[in-house]
């Protein structure tokens, strides 16, 4: 029976689901500042994506699997660069 | 009568009536010619519909070629401007209009698609593949990216040309300080191409992962494939960037949001950040096939292995991963602190030292190398002291300290032109001559190709050497006149000499096509430069299957071995040959493309959201449609291989 349950995807659902609530709970919270709503929001986000390629896009499924990490790991550090970076001389840069 | 007024011209002139005038023409003669000899079907079916990456390839090669004398044209006409000081020739508008188009003509419309020309051809023939790994889509993605290049194109007749520089600074271009239609032209041209690069991106990566011969692992894939990979994986990365900069540029034009504006909290210089997070990438996008095609020349005609074939690796993968930490050498002087400004200039050197690597590389494999003065071989000869001028310059702009003193001055104008010319150019041209018998089945003539080479040569050093002194002594770039006392006169006067140059090098390579056309013997066998990689293990010109048999590989010039070593080639029988078939579906959704940009140019909301649904009724037809391809039987291979075999 227990090969027949998808326990892996029912996890996946849940916590996708239980990271939205958190995620739009957000907007019901009063008195909180502005940091500590980002940090939650880019936390979940996060996790969120990584469930969803994980989980549900059956990254690391394949024998392809180091390609596609070496892809996702790569436009992660590019990403946080370029944020970085703009931060950096758009507005820290500044002080 | 009032709505067909946004289609005038703000800022005509007699030339841009003329030029109307000789479009109107051209267009006539083409269509008369099309059908008096009964063309259109031939048209349609051999090239509108092909997505065969071969025909690709040729239609980039051919949009670069033209695209190259519009731009060239432009430039021609700004050196004859500066020639001599208070020159009249063209107004400040006109100036600036001319020196936007050149740019954005010559990087996205020319040197992309002459890129986008080589990888197609050449890279399935490399790794012995039959085509892309998604054949409809590249047709699709060259479809847009000439539809795009037509949309820029037709602006110049139809509401104006962009004015505000290829690097469209906001608040510049926004609706206050650029009226005309212009800068909604640049927006949905590089949109619409750009849409059709990414997708060349992606279609790349596939092919080059997923569909090698067997026995090609990574590191046995020729040099030029590997610079194309690299290339690509950059254009996935760094194209999104300008996606969103462009959307972004288009709301504040045209829906009023403030992403770069002034006022109301947008950010202006957030444009010039995002222009660059892509724009440096995107010269290394340039950069890398063509150093891909030098290092396939240098050495099949040192009749040597590529010296360093894995730090060539090595060094591309770095520079793949550089090019994305140093935009904000771009911006200096736009005001933030020193810290920041290090860091970028520690990074900008940095990025000099692979590039480096790739030189000695080359002059390493020459060394010791039968060393054979052919075209292609002279293009790649006089490359590397002329784009070591441009790199040495580079470096000295990447000094954030100095760059105060060089930025937007024409020593700017000089280094990326002696980069770029010898980089790209001169790669393009190198490439042309090379694999111009594996696309039409002759050679060019080598003595014009080879007086071409040095008339062209000479014609870089004489257009930019003298603008790196002007630049130091002080002359903007982007100013349509100066006044003599400045004593710029001289160095623009050898400049427009330079570009005279130029212009009879471009005009020798028509009458080489021409002369070779006629002269040439057909009869060159499949072998003609005694090549060392796979893509020379086919007939001349290539049947549309590529391949008659699976190849085999062993290394990284297997067909050097198969030749010398006794390697076995194509060990395995013929088999029947799976086809994906021809289809008009790409060009009919780039022409709705082009209807998109162009109501969106105007804010024409009727057209835009019939054109809209347009395009979303092409993709849902697409993905209901059954494309099983087609088979190519044994027998019909062996009669097309006798055919083009015994010819020879
Ligand atoms: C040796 C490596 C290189 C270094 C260190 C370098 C450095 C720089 C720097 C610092 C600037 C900005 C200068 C300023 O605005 O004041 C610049 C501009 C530019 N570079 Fe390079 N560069 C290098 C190679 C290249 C290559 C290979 C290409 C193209 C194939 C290229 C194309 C350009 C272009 C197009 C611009 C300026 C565009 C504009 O402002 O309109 N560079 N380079
Ligand atoms: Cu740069």
């Amino acid at each position: 029976m227990s090969e027949l349950f998808p326990l892996k995807q029912v996890m996946g659902f849940a916590l996708s689901i239980i990271l939205t609530i958190i995620a739009a709970g957000v907007y019901f919270l009063d008195g909180i500042s502005f940091p500590i709503i980002m940090t939650i929001l880019l936390v979940t986000a996060f996790i969120q994506a990584g469930l969803q390629l994980v989980v549900f896009m059956h990254a690391g499924e394949t024998d392809d699997k180091s390609a596609i990490y070496t892809n996702i790991y790569y436009a992660l550090i590019i990403a946080l660069v370029t944020i970085f970076g703009t931060l950096l001389c758009m507005i820290w840069g500044y002080l | 009568m009032d709505y067909f007024e946004r289609f005038a011209i703000p800022h005509p002139s007699p030339a841009i009536y003329a030029s109307m005038v000789a479009i109107g023409f051209t267009v006539i003669a083409l269509i008369f010619v099309l059908t008096y000899f009964k063309l259109w079907g031939y048209l349609w079916r051999e090239w509108l519909t092909t997505v065969d990456h071969k025909k690709i390839g040729i239609m980039y090669l051919i949009s670069a070629i033209v695209m190259l004398f519009r731009g060239g044209a432009d430039a021609i006409m700004m050196r004859a401007q500066m020639a001599v000081p208070n020159n009249t020739l063209l107004d400040a508008q006109h100036y600036n209009e001319i020196f936007t188009t050149h740019g954005t003509v010559m990087i996205i419309f020319m040197a992309m698609p002459f890129i986008m020309a080589f990888m197609n051809f050449i890279v399935p023939l490399q790794i012995g593949a039959r085509d892309v790994a998604f054949p409809r889509l590249n047709a699709l993605s060259f479809w847009l990216f000439f539809m795009g290049a037509m949309l820029l194109n037709i602006s110049f007749v139809i509401g104006g040309s962009p004015d505000a520089g290829w690097t469209n600074y906001f608040p510049l271009a926004d609706n206050e300080f650029s009226p005309s239609v212009g800068t909604n032209y640049y927006l949905f041209a590089l949109q619409i191409s750009g849409l059709g690069t990414l997708m060349t991106g992606i279609n790349m990566i596939v092919t080059i992962l997923r569909m090698r011969a067997p026995g090609m692992t990574l590191m046995k894939m020729p040099m030029f494939t590997w610079s194309a990979f690299i290339a690509n994986v950059i254009i996935v990365f760094a194209f999104p960037v300008l996606t969103v900069a462009l959307t972004m540029g288009t709301f504040d034009r045209l829906f009023a949001t403030k992403f770069f504006t002034t006022t109301d909290g947008g950010m202006d210089m957030l444009w010039a950040n995002f222009f660059w997070v892509w724009g440096h990438p995107e010269v290394y996008i340039l950069i890398l096939p063509a150093f891909g095609i030098y290092s396939e020349i240098i050495s099949t005609f040192s009749k040597r292995n590529l010296y360093g074939y894995k730090s060539m690796v090595g060094s591309m993968v770095i520079i793949s991963f550089l090019s994305f930490l140093v935009w904000t050498h771009h911006f200096f002087t736009m005001g933030q602190g020193a810290l920041t400004n290090s860091i970028f200039s520690i990074t900008t050197m940095a990025i000099a030292v692979p590039t480096g690597v790739k030189i000695f590389n080359w002059l390493f494999t020459l060394w010791k190398g039968n060393i054979e003065f052919t075209t292609p071989m002279l293009y790649s000869m006089l490359f590397i002291p002329t784009f070591t001028i441009g790199g040495v310059t580079g470096v000295m702009l990447g000094m954030s300290a100095a760059d105060y003193q060089y930025h937007n001055t024409m020593f700017l104008v000089a280094h990326f032109h002696m980069v770029i010319i010898p980089g790209v150019v001169f790669a393009m041209l190198a490439g042309l001559h090379y694999y111009w018998p594996k696309m039409f089945g002759f050679m060019l003539n080598e003595k014009i190709g080879k007086i071409t080479a040095w008339v062209i040569a000479i014609g870089t050093l004489l257009t930019f050497m003298p603008m790196f002194f002007s630049g130091l002594d002080g002359q903007a770039r982007r100013m349509y006149t100066y006044t003599e006392s400045t004593g710029f006169g001289i160095w623009n006067m050898i400049s427009f000499i330079g570009a005279i140059g130029f212009t009879i090098g471009f005009m020798l390579i028509v009458y080489n096509v021409y002369y070779s056309i006629r002269y040439s013997p057909r009869n060159i066998g499949m072998d003609p430069w005694d090549a060392r990689t796979l893509e020379w293990a086919t007939p001349n010109p290539v049947p549309f299957y590529n391949f008659a048999k699976q190849p085999h590989v062993n290394s990284v010039e297997t067909f050097w071995d198969s030749k010398n070593n006794g390697h076995e080639l194509f060990p395995e029988p013929y088999e029947d040959i799976h086809m994906p078939s021809n289809s008009g579906m790409p060009f009919i959704l780039a022409c709705i493309f082009f209807a998109w940009g162009f109501s969106f140019v105007f804010s024409m909301w009727i057209p835009a959201i019939l054109s809209t649904i347009g395009i979303f009724i092409c993709m849902a037809l697409r993905s209901l449609e059954k494309d099983p391809g087609y088979y190519v039987t044994v027998k019909e291979i062996k009669e097309t291989e006798k055919k083009l075999r015994g010819v020879q």
